[in-house]
Parts: C-alpha cells; sequence; structure tokens
C-alpha cells in the first residue's frame, strides 16, 4: 500500500474529556483565561479571579519566611475564617433568649451531629486573641509600624479592640454563671464613665434642673445592656453585636489593613 | 484634572500685546465674569435675565446642607434607638405585705424576685428602734449575689468571700463597703412598700435618713 497515513496517537480519554470540557461556553464563560502555563496565564489568573485578586500576584521570599513575618497575621485571619463559619453553624442551633440559651449550647455538643462547633469556636476565639497579639508583637519588633506605615499599624491596634470586644460579647452567649456574671463586673465599669455613667464623675452635671439626665436606667453602661442589669436585653444585644455589628466592622477594618500591605509593596517588605 | 486648566494670561504679558482685539472685543476674564457673575442665591431677575435661579454653587451648598443635616438628625435617631423604653425588669416599687406576717431576723422570700431581703429588728445599729430595714441583694465588692446563712448570721458572697453581718455591715473580705438599704415605708393600705429607686449607704451616713428604715 502506498498510503502515506499518517496516524497520530490518540490522546487519552482523560486527555480528550478535558479538552472538550475546558472549550465548553459554560466553562470558557467562567473562565476567560488557559491553565497558569505561561507567566501570562499565571498573572491572568491571580488578576482576573476576584477571590485570588486578593492575593498579590508575586512574593517577596522573605514574605514566606516564618522567621521574619511568625505568620501570626495570616493565621489571625485564618481563625477569624474559621470562628467566621463555625459560628455561622452554631447560629442554626442557638436561640438568643433566656428560656433556650444555656440549653441550646449544651445541645450543641449533646443532640447535633459533628457536635464540637462549639468547642471549636471557643478554642478558636481563645487562639485568635493570642494569634493577634503575637501579630502585634511581631510587628513591633520587625519596627513595621514605623513610618509610613503608622496608619495600617493603628488600624491594627483598632482591630486588637475589637477582637476582645467580640470576645467580651461572644462569652456572654452561653448564659451560664460564669458568662453572667463576668458580663456584670466588665459591664460596671461602664458606670463609672465620666459623664456618660451614673456612678461616674460629672454624672449630675448633666442635669436638667430637677431631671437628671444621666442615671441607671440612661447612662452609657444602659445602653450597652439594654436593662439596668445583665438580662434579656443584654443577651440580645450581645449577640446581634458578636454576630453581625463587630464582624461587619472588624472585616471592613481587615480590608484596609490587608490594603495597605499590598500598596506598601508586601509583606516583608525592606523598611 | 482641574490642575491642568490654567487661568489665562493676565492682559500685560507680551504674549497677548501681539494679537491685537479686535475694537469692542473685551479679553480680560475679569470683566467677562463680572459682566454675568450673580450674587450667591439672590433671586431677583431684571427682564430679559436668562441665567438660572440659583447658581451651581448655592444649589451645591443647599444640597450638601441638607444632606449633613438629615444624616446628623439620622444619627442622633439610631443613638436614642439604643435606649429602650420599655424594661421587662421586676418593678422598682413593690409592696411586701403586713408587719404581721414577718418574724424578726432576714427574710428571704422576696430575694429572687425582686432582689431584697426583708429584715426585721428589735434594735437597728443606726436607728436604735425597732422595725424593718430592706437590703439590696448586691455585693458591693463586684455586684454578686450573697448567700445568707442563717446558722452563722452573716451574709456571704460566693464569688469573693466578703462578708456582712445582718445588719448589712462588711466584716470579712474584699467588699469596701456595707450592703446598701432601699426606702422602705408603710403603703396607705397598711402594707409595707419598698422602693429599689432610692437606695441609702452606709457609709455616706444615709442610714439615719427615716426612708430608709421603717420603725414599728
Amino acid at each position: 500500500m502506498a498510503d502515506s497515513k499518517t496516524i497520530t496517537p490518540k490522546e487519552s480519554l482523560l486527555v480528550r474529556s478535558w479538552n472538550w470540557l475546558t472549550e465548553t461556553q459554560v466553562w470558557t464563560s467562567v473562565f476567560r483565561h488557559n491553565a497558569p502555563i505561561s507567566d501570562r496565564n499565571r498573572v491572568l489568573v491571580v488578576l482576573s479571579n476576584v477571590f485570588l485578586h486578593l492575593h498579590p500576584v508575586r512574593l517577596r521570599k522573605s514574605g514566606v519566611k516564618l522567621r521574619y513575618t511568625w505568620c501570626m497575621g495570616g493565621l489571625s485571619f485564618f481563625l477569624f475564617l474559621s470562628l467566621t463559619f463555625t459560628g455561622l453553624l452554631l447560629m442554626f442551633y442557638y436561640r438568643p433568649t433566656l428560656e433556650y440559651a444555656y440549653s441550646d449550647i449544651v445541645g450543641l455538643r449533646e443532640h447535633v451531629p459533628l457536635g464540637i462547633m462549639r468547642e471549636l469556636h471557643r478554642w478558636g476565639a481563645h487562639a485568635m486573641v493570642i494569634t493577634v497579639w503575637l501579630h502585634m508583637f511581631r510587628v513591633f519588633m520587625t519596627g513595621s509600624y514605623k513610618p509610613p506605615r503608622e496608619f495600617n499599624w493603628n488600624v491594627g491596634v483598632i482591630m486588637l479592640v475589637l477582637t476582645l470586644l467580640l470576645s467580651f460579647t461572644g462569652y456572654l452567649l452561653p448564659w451560664d454563671q460564669l458568662a453572667i456574671w463576668a458580663i456584670t463586673v466588665g459591664s460596671n465599669m461602664a458606670r463609672a464613665t465620666p459623664f456618660l455613667g451614673h456612678e461616674g464623675p460629672g454624672a449630675s452635671l448633666l442635669a436638667l434642673g430637677d431631671v437628671k439626665l444621666i442615671h441607671a436606667a440612661d447612662d452609657a453602661r444602659f445602653a450597652l445592656l439594654g436593662g439596668t442589669f445583665v438580662g434579656e436585653g443584654a443577651l440580645l444585644r450581645f449577640y446581634v453585636l458578636h454576630c453581625v455589628a463587630l464582624p461587619l466592622v472588624i472585616g471592613f477594618l481587615m480590608a484596609i489593613h490587608f490594603w495597605r500591605v499590598r500598596k506598601d509593596g508586601g509583606i516583608s517588605g525592606p523598611m | 484634572m482641574v490642575d491642568d486648566l490654567k487661568p489665562p494670561a493676565p492682559n500685560n504679558t507680551p504674549a497677548r500685546e501681539a494679537v491685537k482685539p479686535a475694537e469692542g472685543v473685551n479679553l480680560s476674564r475679569k470683566t467677562t465674569t463680572a459682566a454675568i457673575k450673580k450674587p450667591v442665591g439672590k433671586k431677583k431677575k431684571v427682564a430679559d435675565d436668562t441665567s438660572p435661579l440659583f447658581s451651581r454653587r448655592s444649589w451645591l451648598a443647599v444640597a450638601w446642607g441638607s444632606f449633613s443635616a438629615a444624616s446628623a438628625a439620622l444619627l442622633a435617631a439610631t443613638g436614642r434607638f439604643m435606649f429602650p423604653n420599655v424594661l421587662n425588669e421586676p418593678p422598682q416599687q413593690f409592696k411586701i405585705g403586713f408587719p404581721d406576717e414577718y418574724a424578726p431576723g432576714v427574710d428571704e422570700r422576696w430575694k429572687d424576685r425582686f432582689g431584697v431581703w426583708i429584715v426585721r429588728t428589735p434594735s437597728d445599729v443606726v436607728q436604735e428602734a425597732s422595725g424593718f430595714y430592706a437590703l439590696l441583694v448586691t455585693c458591693t465588692h463586684l455586684g454578686c449575689t450573697p448567700n445568707w446563712l442563717s446558722a452563722e448570721l452573716k451574709f456571704k458572697c460566693p464569688c469573693h468571700g466578703s462578708g456582712f453581718r445582718p445588719t448589712g455591715i462588711n466584716f470579712e473580705g474584699p467588699a469596701p463597703r456595707p450592703l446598701e438599704r432601699a426606702r422602705i415605708v408603710m403603703a396607705e393600705d397598711g402594707q409595707i412598700l419598698v422602693d429599689k429607686a432610692r437606695k441609702f449607704q452606709f457609709e455616706l451616713g444615709q442610714w439615719t435618713d427615716p426612708e430608709s428604715f421603717l420603725r414599728i
């Protein structure tokens, strides 16, 4: 036979299926670039993906050096995400009322399948407080608060306070003796605020003649607790603060915090 | 960018003088704008004036001003929102029954519901008379609820061990001052009325107040 038919070996089924898949309309509408097999595509993969584009395209070698960064900032963020996820799962079973709060927490361990969410959440919270302190310590020791990074340091300090507030508000939610008395003692500090606390200095000055503007049912502590003592008002308020308000604020500040690091040239850059 | 727009050169620069303007044409920027400029906010119109009622500047000032005022009002309203008008808390004033219903000593029947101990004494430490006083169940150290230990005749706080005599006077532990007394008076129907809205502190000399002790 004088046929000069060239026989190209057929690619494996897997490769052919993959090639078919990545050429479908569905795929190409989702992924507008090819696989990261060239430098250009590697950049495109990061830049064109909303989740990946939060990361830098390239990192300095010193950025992954544990001895330089301790990775505590990253760990804090990871713990925050883990706390958000476990917290969300807890919200499916926890009711913030006097009647149900304590028993729902017990139920999360005893009655719910994979009943370790509460433990993961609580341990994660303790760990996050530790990691943010270590992160702050590392930033201080490497002098990464010096100009032009002062603003980011301040944002970080505010986030530290917010982390502690998140711990404080979350502590009340199990509604056990530990929770009630810890928050009673902690919130009692608010009544000694100058001018805004009914047992603080200057509170009596804020009065319209005989009418006291600042009293036990109308001061900073009252606004915090939604009542004159730690009761159902405090439980609901702390639940809303813990699950919605404070996470939103700290998330917003995290965006600024990470953005600032990126704009200053990435983590672990030269001074 | 606005910075790129440079104002035209004044009339006395050489470049300008090179081009002689036609007669009657006024190239000066100052006089040109002054001719059509209207005072901010003035609404008086001349007969054939077609300029707008508000200048852009005055309109923006009104808009920004009202937006800021509205935002400030909204912020204040949000702050007021955080102070509830209705409290699901036990009432501050309550009647506790007739004097005959109480034996001498510390009575705990209202401890859980109203947060007071009713104490009947033949001779009060300050008033030196027989009668009733109401002790608030809040430990003066950090706010826990003490327990009445009748066998040892003392109030003992479980949190940090503060100890108080039946009179309320602190004698052991970290409590810095005695328990507080609530206002206690006789109501019209002969029942005892306790009013927690008014409290009396021993260390301020307030236990001599007649409303801090009901003489029976």
